[in-house]
């Protein structure tokens, strides 16, 4: 009996595997796809369809629009992320766990929410949508998981470095720039690339707060209301390349924190 | 550089608990004095306060005279090497020891230059490129050592800092400490709760328990004319016999006690002065119980069964009884040959013998 289920363990788990990479996997080979539609037979393969991307100024200039966003919306979480936690971790404030909730919850909101509702204050502000505040929209969301992770990794060991450093005469600036911001440079590179994958390929906010300037999934988006052809593959296999690559980046330096940790 | 610390008064409470109740000490400087304590005695909160780390609710701190008390760690001409090390993990040896010099505008040259000499101060010459974590913890110690050395502080203080470390390197950090601090001076503050590391270590001990000195003094005095009853339990093995002050006249004080009548000089009262009636414990260590054939003069006799015994390699630790109700530890020789449940003469040596109250 057991020796069966050993044998289908395997069987198993590349039935979940390809049951989540199976999409992404058709939607890159499709790409390479020779001819003008995105379905079988496969006759590529063709990077024609990766050249018309290229070619075209509208997806070049949102794919711009979607890094510029991305570069900066990201600086900025990641700046108000680590000085909520680094507040909160070495500051005796009033309502610590409160604010600590106030501050992770936003994670559990709908992005179809906190859009809509920046939608509307920014009506009511009189602010113009534009890159702007798609920008300040992402910083929404990432604020609070860059403050969740570098929160977490903010524990006894930086505390105590931290006090030997005071006691050695560092000041709050030569603190922070020379012993708490390096100790944390991993975490802050990994929540960094973590947040700009997440900003790169987001949908619903861009779309809500965007008007003339797109992001890369918005004009994607209206591409696929002509119909879906090869092209638009090839577009999101861009995405998709860039998000792997980031959160392989962002992965690296978290796991050689760990391991550094574990020697430590 | 050094300098002689005074602790006037010092009381700190955390919420309503007493963490330290009118500490009154003054250490020389120069010295290696060491805070001996069971945990919660408040020799770390202690420790603190002269870091700088906390402000006590009452009294004050002076170094060379001059009032500390409220002087901020970074100012203060204290540095503290703490229990778990707290290298900077993203920064070479070098930077490490450099770090300390560098906040007080030391230049590159001089801050190597500074680097270089404290590594070889700690034996780790060569070293300087390293990072923390390819140390073993015992170098890490002594980086850490170096590190808090390299601002030429005139008192260092040190949180239990061998205390992650196994026995044969802890010795050996423990003659290290001993002969740096010689070499350089400082006044060294040691907070540990293993005596026999103070003992190794110590110019003086302060022995602290439940937020109070109890005796501060040099390693003898402590062990041999202990003034508290915790003192002399806390510092080594010793035996204590409960007994009644009945008389005193001018040098000698008359005692009943479970041994018999005792008349012993005024001198045995190390604690300070005991009155008639009072009730005292009677503090005598394992060695001063003699078995030989031949007792010494100024000896107590007494008949006692051998409940049992274990070879400590310099002696045999024996448990001994007598009259069934008084029970205390001997220490004898390493050729004697106990046998469990065999009658032996002991014999207490008198001189040995202090008196101290029992604390209400």
């Amino acid at each position: 009996m057991s020796a069966l289920l050993n044998r289908l363990a395997p069987l198993y788990a590349a039935f979940i595997y390809a049951f989540i990479y199976l999409p992404v996997g058709v939607l890159v080979l499709f790409s390479f796809q020779g001819g003008r539609f995105p379905i079988l037979p496969f006759n590529g393969p063709s990077l024609k369809w990766y050249r018309e991307v290229l070619a075209d100024e509208d997806l070049v200039e949102a794919m711009i629009n979607s890094l510029f966003v991305a570069v900066g919306s990201s600086a900025v979480a990641v700046i108000l992320g680590f000085l909520a936690a680094y507040g909160l971790a070495r500051y005796l404030l009033p309502a610590r766990g409160l604010q600590r909730a106030l501050l992770t919850a936003p994670l559990t909101v709908s992005y179809l929410v906190i859009g809509l509702g920046l939608l509307m204050l920014f009506n009511q502000l009189g602010v113009p949508r534009s890159l702007l505040t798609i920008g300040i929209g992402h910083v929404v969301l990432n604020a609070p998981l860059c403050f969740a992770i570098l929160y977490s990794q903010m524990g006894d060991h930086q505390a105590n470095a931290e006090r030997a450093a005071r006691d050695l005469g560092a000041g709050e600036w030569q603190l922070l720039c020379l012993v708490s911001v390096p100790m944390l440079a991993p975490s802050i590179l990994a929540s960094y690339l973590l947040s700009m994958t997440f900003s790169w390929d987001e949908f619903i906010v861009a779309f809500l707060l965007s008007r003339f300037d797109v992001t890369l999934p918005v004009e994607i988006f209206s591409m696929l209301r002509s119909g879906l052809n090869p092209k638009t593959n090839a577009a999101g296999s861009l995405v998709f390349l860039l998000t792997l690559g980031a959160v392989i980046l962002a992965e690296l330096f978290i796991f050689r924190r760990a391991t550094r940790r574990g020697r430590a | 550089m050094t300098a002689r610390i005074g602790i006037e008064s010092v009381s700190h409470r955390f919420g309503t608990f007493a963490a330290l109740e009118h500490i009154d000490l003054s250490i020389e400087a120069g010295r290696f004095a060491v805070l001996l304590g069971p945990s919660g005695c408040g020799k770390t909160t202690l420790l603190s306060i002269l870091g700088g780390f906390l402000v006590p609710s009452e009294g004050r701190v002076t170094l060379d005279g001059v009032d500390v008390t409220r002087q901020q760690p970074a100012k203060r001409a204290t540095t503290t090497m703490f229990q778990d090390y707290a290298l900077f993990p993203h920064m070479t040896l070098a930077d490490n020891i450099g770090f300390g010099p560098r906040m007080r505008g030391a230049d590159r040259m001089e801050r190597h230059r500074r680097a270089d000499e404290m590594l070889t101060l700690v034996g780790l010459e060569g070293m300087q490129s390293r990072k923390p974590h390819e140390l073993s913890g015992g170098q890490r110690q002594r980086v850490a050592l170096a590190r808090a050395l390299a601002v030429e502080p005139d008192v260092l203080l040190l949180d239990e800092p061998l205390g992650a470390l196994d026995l044969n390197l802890r010795r050996q950090m423990q003659d290290e400490l001993k002969a740096i601090q010689r070499r350089v001076g400082t006044t060294f503050v040691h907070v540990t709760h293993d005596q026999e590391e103070a003992m190794a270590i110590a110019d003086e001990i302060v022995v602290m328990n439940a937020g109070k000195v109890e005796h501060a003094g040099s390693p003898e005095s402590i062990y041999l004319a202990p003034k508290t009853l915790f003192a002399a339990g806390f510092m080594g093995e010793a035996n204590t016999v409960f007994a009644t002050v009945v008389g005193r006249d001018a040098d000698t004080l008359q005692i009943d006690s479970p041994l018999g009548a005792l008349s012993l000089p005024m001198s045995a009262a190390t604690g300070g002065a005991v009155s008639a009636g009072q009730r005292v414990g009677l503090c005598f260590r394992p060695e001063h119980v003699s078995v030989n054939v031949s007792l010494p003069a100024n000896s107590l006799p007494l008949r006692t069964r051998l409940a049992d015994h274990a070879f400590f390699g310099t002696h045999h630790r024996a448990r001994l009884v007598c009259d069934d109700t008084l029970e205390f530890i001997a220490h004898l020789p390493q050729e004697a040959t106990p046998v469990s449940g065999e009658t032996i003469n002991v014999g207490i040596l008198r001189s040995a013998i202090v008196v101290l109250p029992v604390p209400a």
